[in-house]
């Protein structure tokens, strides 16, 4: 064996290559098959899409780098579901370009923080944590109830995740715009179409409390609030027997 | 430094400054309704800012013949003050980010300065900027003296070296104004990732270009390491960046993997990062800076190998260790615990080899800092490598992971390993390419070398602590079979760990802060050496023969 290597250590592009191989096995095994074996991601047929304005909401928590500080992944451990609910399927993250499951818990899980709280809660938490939790170490938004959202682009946006594999409709990617207005105007004459369009469970009314225009808030708020709620298959499995103790 | 390149290299690089320069300008104007319009702007300052450099020494003579007769050093010059630039300035915002967790209100009413936004910018700067720019420019060195070859030109290691720190400020500065993929240290987004990718390869064929003009028959341990570094890092890099940009005209893109593919995917970047980047690269350094600074050969050439090729593959399976216990299916977590256990192996192989290097050479441990960084070096890669096999463990991973424990983990190795073995690396160099006796004060290094050691191990006992503390909050349960702590109770528990890891980056700052002005002023002040002693040149004549072999 080292007579070998004594050998293949003369010669650059051999070694390279040696490289490569040896390098590439684990990725090839471990990474391939998840996309071939049917069972690496549940059924889910309830399961949907984000619409336009969650959507705008996920952007700008990716935006804001919140994944630094929250998982939305809860492991199937009993301290975890008992703390945050029933543990993450992959199903529940399907559409999620990228995933944002996380790796720190400075603050809590928000898997399913969907419809914990109310939006003033919400509303008045981002624009500064320390008013409704006086011991948070969380930074201040303030800035997302005064910026306008910008939704020029959001056709785009859709489209792009279609081409790479999530189920919007022509439809839905055509009326990008008027949608993510709608859902956060709820007295205007776009609301009936998000429904029509993502079901009746959708939620559609002014989520930062301003009926006047459809801020950055609004879009944080609506994808916070819909976390966890894309699917009824996490509170169907049951499989208590999986968790450990 | 224009005047050492030859008249062609200087056209050349002036079309290459006037390209960048003309991308820049694409990007600025399709972009202008966009955050890639910002980034255009920088992109045609780097281009102007070439160019300019180019014409500015445009009048001079053709270089004399006689530089080929010496190495190439100068690109390793700037690539080494440039890593120390990186290190400060991303210390800085690591002690910033840190403080912000103990005192929330220490910010600006202003999105850049928001911890979600600095917190990329840290380990960005500090991985990418310092270690990045550290690795490329002692990778010039090393594979110039191990091979006995200059260089094959003088364009590319500039190339190389400009082109990576533009992505460097690209990724740096976006993720300030909000242009962010989000994805753990391969935050940049598609464009910066495709610019990376052409800087990359031109590196690697600068490297084997090298090695094919070398003088010795043998390649020598820490070029193997330097090239997986290079070769690896560009597959993890590629697959892990693939991406839907939503225009060419945005700076908007979506990965093209979701969900579970997606963790798997971004865990086998992310852990092979640290395999590829922040290991085999500085194994790479250690290999050649420990056994010259030492004055001893390397202990054993076949633990070398084993160490070498234990680490190119075990590594690969290791990353979904960070998704135990997740929608990531059951038999891909097994493999990883397994395998990261495994890697316990090469990891100490490479550990001893370098500390059994050392016997014979302790009295130069206890009487040279700079030898002494590189061997607590060593030491904290021992250590880490030990903790990162057993966090990796499912049962140990459930307390640990989510907590500060990961945090901790990863400081040792980062400011126990990577940084203390390219601040010796550094302090070996630095004197050699300034043609200088010594540092300017080896009481300076000696401080830097305290200050660095006791911020590190503040750090790492602050976040044990706080992690170990934390994970067992989240899991006790009272007497009546309820959890006993709520989530803001162990939040509360954090404070005073937090306080005192801020103190630690502080010191560690501090220590980086001293070490740049000790390298200044040895550039500025120091007596140059008079005579060659050792000459330190490439080798004229083809010497296959009487070769040595190493370390038997």
């Amino acid at each position: 064996m080292f007579g070998a290597h004594y050998k293949l250590e003369r010669h650059s592009i051999g070694f390279a290559l040696a490289i490569i191989v040896v390098a590439s096995i684990g990725g090839l095994v471990e990474i391939a098959p998840l996309f071939t074996i049917d069972e690496t991601v549940e059924e889910a047929p309830d399961m949907r899409v984000y619409t336009p304005l969650e959507q705008a909401g996920r952007d700008i928590y990716i935006r804001e780098g919140c994944y630094a500080c929250h998982s939305q992944m809860i492991r199937t451990l009993r301290d975890e579901v008992e703390r945050y609910g029933p543990y993450s399927l992959a199903v529940e993250s399907q559409y999620d370009h990228p995933m944002q499951w996380g790796s720190k818990r400075t603050g809590p899980d928000l898997a399913r923080v969907g419809g914990k709280y109310s939006d003033e809660w919400h509303v008045a938490h981002l624009n500064n944590p320390r008013d409704v939790v006086p011991v948070s170490v969380m930074p201040a938004y303030s800035w997302l109830s005064r910026n306008t959202l910008d939704m020029s682009d959001f056709d785009l946006r859709l489209n792009a995740l279609s081409k790479i594999g999530v189920p919007y409709s022509e439809e839905m990617i055509a009326n990008a715009q008027a949608d993510a207005y709608g859902q956060a105007m709820p007295n205007s004459d776009r609301a009936a179409g998000v429904v029509e369009r993502y079901g009746e469970a959708t939620n559609v009314r002014s989520f930062d409390g301003n009926p006047d225009r459809v801020t950055e808030m609004d879009a944080l708020v609506a994808y916070l609030q819909v976390l966890g709620r894309l699917t009824d298959a996490a509170y169907r499995n049951d499989s208590e027997e999986a968790l450990e103790e | 430094m224009v005047g050492q390149l030859t008249k062609t290299e200087r056209q050349f690089g002036l079309a290459i400054a006037v390209l960048v320069t003309l991308l820049g300008l694409a990007m600025a104007a399709a972009g202008r309704q966009d955050l890639l319009g910002v980034h255009g702007l920088i992109v045609v300052a780097f281009g102007v800012g070439a160019a300019f450099l180019v014409i500015s020494g445009a009048h001079l003579p053709e270089p004399a013949k006689e530089r080929l007769a010496h190495y190439y050093d100068d690109p390793i010059k700037v690539g080494i003050i440039l890593s120390m630039i990186w290190a400060i300035f991303g210390l800085f915002i690591g002690v910033w980010v840190a403080a912000l967790l103990a005192w929330p209100e220490l910010t600006f009413d202003a999105a850049w300065s928001s911890f979600g936004r600095l917190r990329p910018v840290h380990t960005t700067s500090v991985i990418f900027g310092f270690g990045g720019n550290a690795l490329i420019a002692t990778s010039f060195h090393v594979m110039q003296r191990t091979s006995r070859a200059r260089m094959p030109d003088q364009l590319s290691p500039w190339f190389v070296l400009i082109g990576y720190n533009l992505f460097c400020v690209l990724a740096a500065s976006g993720y300030f104004i909000g242009i962010t993929q989000s994805k753990e240290y391969a935050e940049a987004e598609w464009y910066a990732d495709l610019w990376l990718v052409v800087v990359w390869v031109t590196y690697l064929v600068l490297y084997l270009r090298t090695l094919a003009r070398r003088q010795e028959p043998h390649i020598y341990v820490a070029n193997w390491y330097y090239l997986a570094f290079i070769l690896v890092v560009a597959m993890l890099h590629i697959v892990n960046g693939l991406a839907m940009p939503i225009s060419l005209a945005s700076a908007k893109s979506y990965p093209i993997f979701s969900g579970v593919q997606d963790a798997m995917v971004q865990w086998w970047y992310g852990h092979n990062a640290v395999a590829f980047f922040l290991t085999a690269g500085f194994l790479g350094m250690m290999y050649y800076y420990l056994p010259t600074r030492a004055g001893r050969p390397i202990f054993s050439y076949r633990l070398s190998i084993i160490s070498f090729w234990g680490i190119t593959f075990f590594y690969m399976w290791a990353g979904s260790h960070h998704l135990h216990y997740t929608a990531l299916p059951h038999w891909v977590q097994t493999l990883g615990m397994t395998f990261s256990v495994m890697l316990l192996v090469p990891s100490w192989a490479s550990a001893a080899n370098a500390l059994l290097t050392l016997n014979g050479a302790w009295h130069k441990v206890r009487d040279d800092a700079t030898l002494r960084f590189m061997m607590v070096a060593a030491v904290f890669y021992g250590l880490s490598t030990f903790e990162g096999s057993f966090l990796a463990i499912r049962s140990v991973n459930s307390l640990s992971h989510y907590t500060d424990w990961t945090v901790g983990h990863v400081h040792a190795g980062a400011l126990g390993w990577v940084a203390l073995i390219t601040f010796g690396a550094i302090y070996a160099v630095v004197p050699k390419l300034w043609n200088r006796k010594s540092m300017y004060s080896w009481k300076l290094v000696e401080v830097h070398f305290w200050l660095a050691l006791a911020g590190t191990l503040v750090y790492v006992f602050a976040m044990w602590n706080s992690g170990i503390i934390q994970g067992l909050m989240w899991r006790t349960y009272n007497e009546s079979g309820t959890l006993a702590y709520s989530f803001l109770e162990s939040m509360i528990a954090m404070h005073p760990y937090y306080v005192a890891r801020t103190f630690g980056g502080l010191l560690f700052l501090t220590g980086a802060a001293v070490g740049f002005y000790n390298i200044w002023k040895t550039i500025k002040e120091a007596p140059a050496v008079q005579e060659e002693t050792a000459p330190d040149r490439p080798a004229t004549m083809p010497a296959r023969v009487g070769t040595v072999e190493a370390g038997e």
